[in-house]
């Protein structure tokens, strides 16, 4: 069998182990979670999946964007706006199995959001490359206020009073299968040849490009993916709760870097940690009524002080080594 | 005409409040490269600081005294240089050596204790701020009409600016200032105090951070503990439009800012009074990217 | 090792911690009732207020032994202004706490977040303040206590026609706050339909502190009054520049003014304008007189809108607990015990009772609820002169 076709087979394999696995846990998590768990599960799978991709940028590929809620609101609208308007028009009359024929327009909706958001990454991106650090940053910043203040002026999508009447599409698992697809799509990636070559923009900008990296082009691309995967998890969002600008503040970004430091920059499997953690500290944290942010700000602060290089620093988890006969310790730079 | 003039001095002023807080940014920007979220929180802290200390010495009342607000203005920026001082010894001290998105994650995290803390203590309620210098309305030409307090933000915006400069520029320690800001591992060979240089200039960001505080709580009396977020970030991206870590580069970002938001406004839609503002700042940045007053530093190899 | 046994320690303490979490909140013998709302974030002052009258009102009525002698535990729990996290509160409440009844949220968005959640878990909820029309079309678990967007935006126009005689309005909108988009929009449809022309429509951004530059350009077109629908808030700092800007025409405003604070800040900025309120505070009315004097007592400030408005929505539910005690015993027994399909029923019957209320007498006027579970209810226009509220009008329905 020829090699290419070979890995196609492997990713349609991990693609039906993923939807299947994620199919099993959302049957596993109506029947026997609280719904109040459960809800946190869906949150926190959203949260993965930013972090993740945002992780690209700021861990892998060394650059610093703080505006990723402007992409989330952006896959968030874009894909709410293609349900409540072109779903009743093109898949009202569908005929056919239910599951099938909600599932397909609701993909449809979510890669539309995405690629909208990469449009927006790429339109953010390339003409800020010529920028550095914390100008980039400011652009991005700048990019989601932007975006912001657009979504309170269009009438057609609810404005300053939400956008009503989306179908409540997402759940458990689809929430799991795009995490545990983003996860294993930049993962790979991280470890291609296109991968080395972000790390080395991150490590050296210009000894890369001295080698011949392309730097802009691969700057860009990292963050049209980082943009893609933020709008399909807006798009999740958006199919999951009411939908209000309010969701997508500065804070929300800063919410999502946080979930990277936290977990530790450059770590996939840090990220994911981190999203989880920084999900479920504000509800465990309920208990402290109305001291809960101020210890979470706290803990913030201390966590940054006392482990600055995150949880898990650039600590990969890995099922080889999980399986391998002489467990090797954790590389973790202590 | 007339509406030009009276939305161009207007702009000044606000633009001017910008340019105070900038100013605090800038500094701490350029020793330690850190983006300090939680500038914007101590300027919220020193108008309350203010507004204690107002209601303290009965200041504000009937018959206000200009002694009595040169005291509380003092004594709110003195409490804030303090709370800088302990905010840069407690949180970005530890984490100054383990990367800049470490210590950006502290000061958010710092930013959110302020904050919340406001909450507790202060209470969310927005709060009337004393009017420690009674209100008046001055004509500058027909139908331009501005207040006392604006003009009293505008100097004192460019006094400080200028005691700033000169500090900078001609005292021992602003000259050790600039050369932590240059490279901070040959100043401390120098024998340079890095660690008591860069405690003073947070004590002096801080200071002017409560300045201003107190000065939009003259001009605008409500204060509420979550009314530094917007100006702090506006702040900011006044000052890497002016050139970050420069001092006039700051006020006139600032200046620009205030005007530009003020001209949006009055000739293209309020509704897009804070989106305008940034499309500016990206179209600056993307002629000048190292902002209009800053140097572009080729980067060392 | 060490550090593994560290983790497995710590992860012991957090499952520790929860359990002792969940466990505090079974109580027995009291019925559970849930509260949601801002208590931080942007609009943290209008939770905490809300809070506060729902709070007072709860612990009179536990002061005298509860509904039926079944005292009611009050849960409260922060969204921090956002409204997946009203969702996730609610859910909260309803699956860890087991409430049978919840009261919240002052905005429609964070009300509209959480609403289907009750609706599905069959949990009456009672929104105090929540003004979009669309909040009720919800489900048939959802009501509220207060006035929508057209009907106030509808009394605000027809006072300024009518009473004031006034032709050209200014309308001064804050564009990120819901209630005030959807007042303004009301207003302006109204007040065209009504033959009044709207010569400016500007916007601020919740929390400004600066106007000049919206209201210099509301000054050029020359209005005969401002429409300001937002929240005291603001409104205060915008008629203090106005007046610094020479417009010395009046401002007109809804129940989003009521508020010590207001002429605190504005001082006689606002000598001269109006605003929808539900009551006044010298109605000689002696639950109005009861409900200032306590909540002042209690929080040492005057209460606002918000406050007044939760303090009716839970007497509301209280009023339909008590009527459900006397016409069904058994199923009002059954709202302080488990989950149940009995305690279901009962729940069902209670948004029922919840649902006809007929003139309760609360503090901000009789409150009927109609078909569409909205409050039915009239407006006081009160004015300001001299730095003191007068009373000036009341639009019937």
């Amino acid at each position: 069998m020829p090699r290419k076709s070979k890995s196609t087979l492997r990713a349609l394999a991990v693609t039906l182990v993923i939807v299947a696995g994620a199919w099993a846990l959302n049957a596993a998590g109506t029947a026997y979670l609280n719904p109040y768990v459960y809800r946190i599960l869906v949150l926190c799978g959203i949260n993965v999946i930013l972090a993740l991709s945002l992780n690209l940028v700021n861990g892998v590929t060394g650059q610093f964007s703080i505006g990723h809620a402007g992409f989330m609101a952006v896959g968030a609208y874009v894909s709410a706006a293609f349900t409540v308007y072109a779903t009743p028009r093109f898949f009202g009359v569908m005929p056919g199995a239910s599951a099938l024929s909600s599932a397909l327009p609701f993909v449809i909706a979510l890669l539309l959001g995405g690629v909208v958001a990469g449009v927006a990454g790429f339109l953010v991106g390339l003409p800020s490359m010529r920028l550095r650090g914390d100008y980039l940053a400011i652009v991005t910043l700048g990019f989601g206020e932007i975006i912001r203040v657009a979504i309170l002026n269009i009438d057609a999508v609810g404005g300053a009073r939400g956008f009503a009447g989306i179908p409540q599409r997402t759940d458990l698992a689809w929430v799991a299968a795009v995490a545990a697809l983003t996860f294993v799509f930049l993962r790979n990636l991280i470890r291609s040849y296109h991968g080395r070559a972000l790390l080395a923009i991150r490590e050296d900008e210009i000894a890369a490009e001295a080698l011949g990296v392309p730097t802009t082009r691969y700057k860009v691309s990292a963050f049209v993916i980082a943009a893609f995967c933020a709008g399909v998890a807006g798009g999740l969002f958006s199919h999951y709760t009411y939908l209000h600008t309010n969701s997508f503040t500065f804070m929300k970004s800063i919410e999502v870097i946080v979930m990277v430091v936290l977990g530790g920059m450059g770590s996939l499997t840090g990220s994911v940690l981190g999203a989880f953690i920084l999900t479920a500290l504000p509800e465990v944290l309920r208990f402290a009524s109305s001291e809960r942010l101020i210890i979470y700000s706290l803990l913030l602060i201390v966590l940054m002080i006392a482990r600055p290089q995150g949880l898990l620093g650039r600590w990969e988890f890995s099922w080889r080594r999980l399986f391998s006969r002489r467990p090797k310790a954790p590389t973790e730079v202590a | 005409m007339q509406e030009l003039f009276q939305q161009l001095a207007n702009g000044i002023a606000w633009g001017s409040i910008y340019a105070l807080i900038a100013l605090g940014y800038t500094m701490v920007y350029g020793i330690l490269r850190l983006i300090n979220f939680a500038h914007g929180d101590i300027y919220m802290v020193g108008a309350f600081a203010a507004y204690y200390l107002a209601r303290l010495l009965h200041a504000g009342g009937p018959e206000p005294s200009p002694i009595l607000a040169a005291v509380v203005l003092l004594g709110s920026m003195a409490i804030c240089a303090g709370l800088g001082v302990a905010i840069e010894y407690f949180a970005y001290r530890p984490v100054r050596k383990s990367g800049r998105l470490t210590a950006l994650i502290t000061a958010i995290g710092v930013s959110l204790l302020l904050e919340n803390l406001g909450i507790r203590i202060f209470g969310a309620d927005p709060k009337f701020f004393p009017q420690l210098v009674a209100p008046r309305t001055i004509t500058l030409m027909e139908g331009v009409i501005v207040t006392n307090h604006q003009i009293t933000v505008v100097i004192i915006s460019i006094v400080l600016m200028v005691a700033l400069t000169l500090f900078v520029q001609r005292t021992r320690t602003g000259k050790a200032m600039r050369a932590v800001a240059f490279n901070r591992d040959a100043a401390s060979l120098m024998g340079i105090p890095v660690n008591r240089i860069i405690t003073i200039t947070f004590a002096i960001g801080s200071a002017l951070a409560a300045a201003a505080g107190v000065l939009v709580g003259l001009t605008n009396p409500k204060i509420e503990p979550l009314m530094g977020i917007m100006p702090g970030v506006k702040a900011f991206v006044a000052a890497v439009l002016g050139g970050i870590g420069s001092i006039p580069g700051a006020v006139i970002g600032g200046l620009v800012m205030g005007v530009s938001e003020y001209l949006v406004v009055g000739y293209i839609s309020s509704t897009y009074r804070d989106a305008i503002a940034f499309i500016i700042l990206i179209l600056v940045l993307l002629l000048k990217p190292a902002g209009l007053l800053g140097r572009n530093v080729a980067e060392k190899v | 090792m060490n550090r593994r046994n560290m983790m497995f320690r710590a992860a012991a303490l957090l499952g520790l911690l929860l359990a002792f979490a969940a466990g505090c909140a079974k109580q027995s013998n009291v019925i559970p009732i849930g509260v949601y709302g801002s208590l931080t974030g942007g609009t943290a002052t209008f939770g905490i207020s809300s809070k506060q009258g729902i709070e007072l009102f709860m612990d009179n009525v536990n002061s005298v032994g509860g509904v039926a002698g079944t005292k009611l535990h009050i849960q409260v729990e922060d969204d921090q202004s956002k409204p997946e996290e009203a969702a996730t509160a609610v859910q909260k409440l309803i699956d860890q706490d087991g409430v049978i009844a919840v009261l919240g949220e002052v905005a429609s968005s964070r009300s509209m977040a959480a609403a289907p959640i009750c609706q599905q878990a069959g949990v009456p909820m009672i929104s105090p303040s929540s003004t979009n029309p669309k909040v009720t079309e919800l489900g048939d678990y959802i009501s509220r206590v207060c006035y929508i967007d057209p009907f106030q935006g509808m009394v605000i126009a027809k006072f300024a026609r009518q009473t004031l005689h006034l032709t050209k309005a200014a309308v001064f909108r804050d564009n990120k706050n819901d209630y005030s988009v959807g007042l303004a929009n009301y207003f302006s449809e109204s007040f065209h339909a009504m033959g009044g022309t709207v010569v400016s429509d500007e916007a601020y951004s919740e929390g400004d502190q600066d106007f000049k530059a919206q209201l210099t350009v509301i000054k050029q077109k020359k209005p005969q009054f401002i429409v300001v629908p937002g929240y005291y808030t603001e409104v205060a700092l915008i008629a203090r520049q106005a007046r610094e800007l020479g417009i010395d025409v009046p401002l007109l405003g809804g129940d989003g003014w009521v508020s010590d604070r207001l002429l605190e800040i504005a001082q006689d900025a606002l000598n001269g304008s109006y605003f929808v309120s539900h009551y006044w505070e010298k109605d000689p009315n002696p639950a109005i007189q009861k409900f200032v004097a306590d909540y002042r007592a209690r929080y040492n400030s005057t209460p606002d809108a918000l406050a007044a408005l939760a303090y009716d929505a839970a007497g509301v539910l209280v009023n339909s607990l008590e009527m459900l005690n006397k016409q069904d015993p058994a199923a009002f027994k059954s709202l302080s015990g488990p989950r149940s399909e009995k305690q279901k029923a009962a729940r069902a019957k209670l948004r029922d009772l919840i649902n006809g209320t007929k003139d309760y007498p609360g503090v901000t006027g009789k409150i009927t609820l109609d078909g569409k579970r909205n409050a039915v209810k009239s407006a006081t226009f009160l004015g300001i002169k001299n730095h003191e509220y007068e009373f000036v009008a009341v639009v019937e329905p």
